[in-house]
């Protein structure tokens, strides 16, 4: 690629991460299945302990329907811009009604009935192919805008999120957005929303490691199995944060043994963390006590990683 | 026939827990879980599946590797990424182009265009939907496939059959188990419902959150009330949340305490009211308060 200096670039770079303790630039996707368990808790703290590392951090907020990142980090937003996506605009002079744009749309979202084409925004999923197939050229595709990209600056933290408008059903492009505006960084810090389906895909899949975060209940225990079936479908390596560690039972601890899969921290269940939080207080800045094991959890994080992804030729 | 609703916004807040205790104090009901990438009513109701049906959500392209001359022309029109020339060789060509099972979106504009036909689209089963039986009445539920599209779509189905269930056994009252969020399953299991309970928390991202899915209620005009669980955990954003929801013109019918005696009774698979304790009380008063449901 680099055709000039073909690995000096690349040293820097490396001496660099190095230098603030990395072997590569990584990507750290943080999901669980079951909502409420503590993602962001988990997203904002690694990012502050990790910028405090001197590490360069960005922070994207995918949970784009309910983005909380914000309350913690505090970040100063210095740019917004609309988010959209492409629907089609049926020109009625050129259209002849021959319906093959209703039949090829897999949605709904384009209908031939009687002397009319109608669109239904909220169900197109822009794949261009009512454009495609329209044989009088009568289908132009224009934006519609669908949510917000935010980006800006918590203290040394790069912060983007993004903010899927209240009506609309399809977060996906607003997630692509958020992680095609990510600035280049050490460690990229992806607040991944809960479920199992496609926001959350589509939010960690080009992850170097996803850290599933859980409860010790059975609720918790349900959703984190489902939240593994759904990393291993993805190839993507993982491990587990128990947060309220100590309110429930032991099903999660005995359920990771058995399916092999790295405890790579605990968060005791202490009211002082819940009333931090309540108030939108960093743990690690409310409770410093706490640094320590955030600390601890993201180098397990990153020797994980590099662990799972040796060198490629 | 009245349907509820029960949605948060932001996950966790103790949705799953209060559905469970109201299908308990419900007389005649079927409930119904519509959080269908996290299922966990389940957990607690133990239903005894009596019915299965598959779901399909949609179609998927594949591409048949004999037939593909490796034109590129899918790649070129995929809008998803879905399609890598790194399929197996055939024989003519060393290699072909594939698809992406998980970035493929399903909108079959490669099948429609593939000038070899080597492109194979059929509906495929995501999701299986359940009829059951509980101790509180009949229930259901489903499970969408792992990493699968079109929530909403078995979210609606779901709906329906609670509602065809009800009217043929005579059940006045259809319980909705939602999931967190606002976007593609909410919208679904609030369209068109008679009543919706919001169940918050009295936390910064839980105000945040309760302004957003209260903005969505709104939006689809949807009678909204709600109820702050765990409120005694910042009793001064609790009492924010009030206020807010009171500006909002949301009615507050209850507040649940924090009381460790509800995961107790998660772990037992019992409702909290099926349990002696403190939040046993409180959802029941909720329940009670809550505008042309309770008794």
């Amino acid at each position: 690629m680099n055709k000039g200096n073909p690995n000096s670039n690349q040293r820097q770079q490396s001496e660099r991460l190095r230098q603030v303790g990395l072997e590569q630039a990584l990507k750290i996707a943080i999901a669980s299945g079951k909502g409420g368990t503590g993602k962001t808790t988990v997203a904002t703290n690694l990012a502050h302990v990790a910028s405090r590392n001197g590490q360069s951090v960005v922070y994207l907020d995918c949970d784009v329907e309910e983005p909380n990142g914000h309350i913690f980090l505090k970040p100063e937003i210095t740019h917004r811009e609309p988010v959209g996506m492409l629907i089609p605009r049926v020109d009625e002079e050129k259209c002849t009604l021959c319906g093959n744009c209703g039949e090829i749309c897999q949605y709904s979202a384009i209908v031939c009935v009687g002397q009319k084409v109608l669109v239904y925004p909220e169900l197109c999923h822009a794949c261009g192919g009512c454009r495609l197939v329209c044989p009088e050229d009568a289908i132009a595709e224009v934006p519609r805008e669908m949510g917000f990209l935010e980006t800006g600056q918590a203290g040394a933290i790069q912060f983007v999120q993004g903010l899927l408008n209240v009506g609309e059903a399809m977060s996906p492009p607003v997630i692509k957005a958020v992680k095609a505006a990510a600035p280049e960084a050490d460690l990229a810090i992806t607040d991944a929303p809960p479920g199992t389906s496609c926001p959350v895909i589509e939010s960690i899949r080009d992850s170097d490691f996803v850290v599933l975060v859980t409860e010790p209940t059975p609720f918790g225990l349900n959703d984190l199995k489902l939240a593994v079936e759904m990393v291993r479908a993805l190839k993507l390596p993982c491990g587990v944060v128990i947060n309220r560690a100590g309110i429930g039972d032991r099903g999660v601890h005995s359920y990771c043994q058995k399916a092999r899969i790295k405890m790579l921290a605990e968060i005791p269940d202490d009211r002082q963390i819940a009333e931090a939080y309540s108030r939108g207080e960093l743990i690690c800045d409310a409770l410093p006590d706490y640094a320590a094991s955030f600390a601890e959890l993201l180098q397990n994080v990153c020797e994980r990683t590099v662990l799972k992804s040796e060198p490629r030729p | 026939m009245q349907e509820l609703v029960v949605i948060s916004g932001k996950g966790g807040t103790g949705k799953t827990s209060i559905v469970a205790s109201f299908a308990a104090l419900a007389d005649k009901c079927v409930v119904a879980d519509a959080d269908v990438d996290a299922a966990d009513l389940h957990l607690v109701l133990e239903p005894t599946i009596i019915q299965r049906e598959k779901f399909s959500g949609g179609s998927r392209a594949r591409i048949m590797s004999g037939h593909c001359t490796a034109c590129g022309k899918c790649e070129e029109i995929c809008r998803f990424d879905a399609i890598t020339y790194d399929g197996p060789g055939n024989g003519k060509i060393s290699k072909t182009y594939r698809i992406d099972p998980i970035a493929c979106e399903g909108c079959g504009v490669c099948a429609y265009f593939c000038a070899e036909k080597a492109i194979d689209f059929s509906p495929v089963v995501n999701g299986e939907m359940f009829v059951s039986e509980t101790r509180c009445g009949p229930m259901v539920h489903a499970r969408l496939g792992i990493a699968e599209e079109n929530s909403g779509k078995l979210v609606s189905l779901v709906r329906t059959r609670a509602k065809a269930i009800a009217e043929e056994r005579k059940l006045d009252f259809v319980l909705i188990d939602g999931s967190p969020g606002i976007g593609c399953p909410v919208i679904s299991s609030i369209t068109g419902a008679d009543h919706v309970l919001i169940v918050a928390e009295p936390t910064l991202s839980g105000l945040h959150d309760l302004g957003r899915v209260a903005d969505l209620t709104r939006h689809f005009d949807i009678e909204t009330q709600v109820c702050i669980n765990k409120w005694d955990i910042n009793e001064d954003l609790a009492s924010e949340i009030e206020t807010q929801a009171r500006q909002r013109g949301l009615r507050v019918a209850g507040k649940v305490r924090y009381d460790p005696a509800v995961t107790k009774a998660q772990i037992h698979a019992q409702a909290i009211v099926e349990r002696r304790c403190d939040a046993a009380d409180d959802v029941r008063d909720l329940w009670k308060h809550l505008r042309d449901i309770g008794d």
